[in-house]
């Protein structure tokens, strides 16, 4: 006997708010070994029990994918008791799984939620004879004001330790399907799971057992099983239950006749997803402001403090940049999260995915694909965790390897660098619009084009496999507890903050370490006389800030081209020459692995202008007027160009790579990722160079 | 007539459920089953998919699905 009680139920029922309120600050999430699903458990002390474990929100113990088969083995693993977590309002549905927890003999209890809607409803439920009917107690509650939860943990506490007779159904012509698969555990639940799943599933299980179970399936089956228990359903519902008396619309149906609807639904989905993409790029903006400014704060004081030397360099370069490279993904996370738990709880979530399906279906994905795929276009890190919300293993891979072509914040930098430099006299196209507008218009249509057939090619190629129908509930429209959303987003930042983040400062680490050694060169040497020279004169009284600041910004150049970083730069240069990139484009693009913008600072570096962003006047002179040995200009609306493309495509981002691995549970799936976005960027944009320059 | 043909606001009782059993299980589990009420309440804006109540729930299909709910005459 393991020593859980599991609470399981339908999804929306209020489990999870339940959890919550039950385990107050106690939640842990961790992971259900091979699958990337929540698992979300807290420790409480009741009767013997010690864990507390919120399930996966499931219709039946039917199960055909690893995901769905999470809930199955956990009832049928022996807990020490289940609390089945059914909604007044449906409570068919919900008695339906009911009933088939009943069939093991796990102590359980029925918590009949969502009371205050019944009653609203003019619901009325029998509970005494209800109980009596099924054998367990049944205790009404209201999880999200915490009401008869008590009474319900008390339930639990006299069930524990105390095995019941399993309820026994009238399967009719199925019995003697079922009893040849009862194995020593005389289970039916596990009998009749086999019977209903196996086929058309994803579920490892033992050849002899899948023979076993396919000897005796035969058609017509799946239904003589299922309406058995429906009919007992329905029997205890006509006894026990005075269903809704009012058959008006119910007050969903009314949301839904406006947030639905072909005009004002449309307008209410358009604002919605604005309103997402607001919170990501403009309400984040000043907190992501706050935590550079301060990392930067932190640093000023680290170097005060530890003076001048490697290990300063590294603690404020390495380290504290690192740290800073996590924290500063955070406010797009909360703030992303915060959104999608109201839409989700608010039961919003669901007509999105109803309302986009068709348009999704098309390129192989989910409807709740949707929300992570714009959030792209804000920042990957907080898109590839929202793509949690997509049930599918291999739905939610395709989402989360697609969706980093989308073009992202951090991209932006460069490409207003780049169309900078390359039309610096703003010539038009189609005598209205300015090229670089036009620039700009395409990479972002690229990167949207991209990410959909990216999407549709690793659904066939990578994930092939039946797209899951969609058979969605549309639960009513309710009011989201607060509560909910912060634990909900809390576990979100935190697993994120430690099991990415400890990856992005190790690359962070990593990288600092190939553009800072080796230190020695006879170049920068050189330079650092030159300097010494000049302080020397200084002390004399003739103080020239302003030579010094040059030959400052001359040693970290060519401390930079003589980095290993730098030296890669130079070694990979035959490779990105018919890109039209040379080796400081080279550095540039290495360097930009630590997040796409630092190209831009980086590029600075190598040009000797310190601290450059993309407005700065100094770097865009400066890359317009470089040139290849030979003389012919590097920066050329092809070469930029191809250098926006390879941008769009290209996977230069170590945080992205992080949150692969631990979203997806392993290293293939960002490897898979780097693999086929960095041939496709080489790819797309060799071929934009070529049409460019043969253009021109 | 089948469930996809159903107009919206018109309601109608389940005669059989057919299709792949990843569908037809996942359908009938939900309780559309035989003998049930079934109706139409909206369709997607843009054609597809399509939301039915029936148990007193809203639930939405496609209609490739709903092809496969026969209904009675
Ligand atoms: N009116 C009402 N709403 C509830 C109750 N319990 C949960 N909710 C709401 O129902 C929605 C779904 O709850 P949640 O706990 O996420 O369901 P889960 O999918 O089973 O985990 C949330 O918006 C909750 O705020 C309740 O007893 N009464
Ligand atoms: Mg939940």
């Amino acid at each position: 006997m393991t020593d859980a009680v599991l609470l399981a139920g339908n999804p929306n029922v209020g489990k999870t708010t339940l959890f919550n309120r039950w385990s107050g600050a106690k939640a842990r999430v961790g992971n259900y070994p091979g699958v990337t699903v929540d698992r979300r458990s807290a420790q409480v002390e009741l009767a013997g029990a010690r864990e507390l474990v919120d399930l996966p929100g499931t219709y039946s113990l039917t199960a055909r994918s690893p995901e769905e088969e999470i809930a199955v083995t956990a009832v049928l693993e022996d807990p020490s008791a289940i609390i089945v977590v059914v909604d007044a309002t449906t409570l068919r549905r919900g008695l339906y799984l009911a009933l088939q927890v009943l069939e093991t003999d796990r102590p359980t209890v029925v918590a009949l939620n969502m009371m205050d809607e019944a009653k609203r409803d003019g619901i009325e439920v029998d509970v005494d004879a209800l109980s009596r009917a099924l054998g367990v107690p049944v205790v009404p509650v209201v999880a999200s004001n915490g009401e008869g939860l008590k009474e319900l943990k008390e339930s639990v506490a006299s069930v524990i330790g105390d095995p019941r007779d399993p309820l026994t159904l009238d399967y009719g012509d199925a019995t003697s399907a079922i009893s040849a698969l009862q194995g020593d555990d005389n289970s039916v639940a596990r009998a009749t799971w086999l019977l209903l799943s196996v086929g058309d599933d994803e579920l490892e299980l033992e050849a002899s057992v899948r023979a076993r179970v396919t000897a005796v399936q035969r058609d017509g089956l799946d239904e003589e099983i299922i309406g058995a228990r429906y009919a007992l359903v329905d029997a205890l519902v006509d006894d026990h239950v005075t269903e809704r008396t009012n058959a008006g619309p119910s007050r969903s149906d009314r949301i839904d006749s406006f947030l639905v609807h072909p005009v004002t639904g449309t307008l209410a989905f358009v604002f919605t997803m604005y309103l997402v993409f607001e919170a990501l790029f403009s309400w984040s903006d000043p907190l992501i402001g706050l935590v550079e400014a301060l990392v930067g704060w932190a640093q000023g004081v680290a170097g005060e403090a530890l003076g001048e030397g490697m290990l300063s360099d590294l603690i404020v370069d390495g380290v504290i940049a690192g740290v800073g490279n996590v924290i500063v993904f955070v406010p797009q996370i909360a703030l992303l999260f915060l959104f999608i738990g109201f839409l989700e709880d608010s039961g919003y979530l669901a007509r999105v995915a109803f309302l986009i399906d068709r348009v999704m279906k098309k390129v192989g994905l989910h409807g709740r694909a949707f929300v992570p795929l714009l959030s792209g276009f804000a920042c990957a890190i907080p898109a590839v965790m929202a793509t949690r919300t997509i049930e599918n293993r291999r739905d939610r891979l395709v989402t989360m390897l697609a969706l980093p072509l989308m073009s992202c914040s951090a991209r932006l930098p460069v490409y207003v660098l780049v169309i900078a430099v390359i039309f610096a006299h703003e010539p038009r196209v189609f005598g209205f619009m300015s090229a670089g507008a036009a620039a700009l218009l395409g990479m972002y249509l690229l990167s949207v084009v991209g990410t959909l057939v990216a999407a549709a090619v690793l659904r066939r190629v990578a994930l092939p496999g039946p797209a899951p129908a969609l058979v969605l509930e549309l639960p009513p429209y309710r009011w989201p507890v607060p509560r909910n959303l912060l634990a909900s987003t809390w576990t979100r930042v935190r697993s994120f903050l430690v099991d990415a983040g400890t990856i992005i400062l190790a690359l962070t680490i990593v990288l600092w370490a190939l553009l800072y050694f080796p230190r020695g060169h006879e170049a920068t040497d050189a330079i650092l006389s030159e300097r010494a020279a000049i302080t020397a004169q200084q002390s004399e009284g003739e103080a020239d800030v302003e030579a010094l600041a040059a030959i400052d910004d001359r040693v970290a150049a060519s401390r930079l081209q003589h980095s290993y970083a730098g030296e890669l730069g130079r070694a990979i240069e035959p490779v990105i020459k018919p890109l039209g990139f040379d080796w400081r484009v080279g550095i540039g693009i290495l360097a930009s692995f630590a997040a796409r913008e630092v190209f831009v600072s980086t590029m600075g570096i190598v040009f000797g202008i310190s601290e450059a962003d993309e407005e700065s006047q100094p770097l865009r002179a400066s890359l317009s007027e470089a040139t290849w040995p030979d003389g012919r200009k590097l920066f050329t609306p092809a070469s930029g160009i191809a250098l926006m493309v390879f941008f769009v495509f290209a996977a230069q981002c170590m945080s992205t790579i992080a949150v692969i691995k631990r979203e997806s549970g392993s290293w293939k799936w960002p490897l898979v990722m780097f693999a086929y976005m960095t041939l496709l960027a080489y790819v797309a944009s060799f071929i934009a160079y070529r049409l460019g320059t043969w253009f021109a | 007539m089948t469930l996809a043909d159903l107009e919206i606001g018109g309601e109608a009782t389940v005669q059989s459920v057919s299709g792949p059993r990843r569908v037809t299980c996942r359908l009938m589990e939900m309780g559309l089953l035989k003998g049930v009420r079934v109706k139409v309440v909206r369709v997607a804006p843009l054609g597809d998919p399509i939301e039915i109540r029936l148990r007193g729930y809203a639930l939405s299909l496609r209609r490739e699905d709903a092809r496969g709910v026969e209904l009675e005459a």
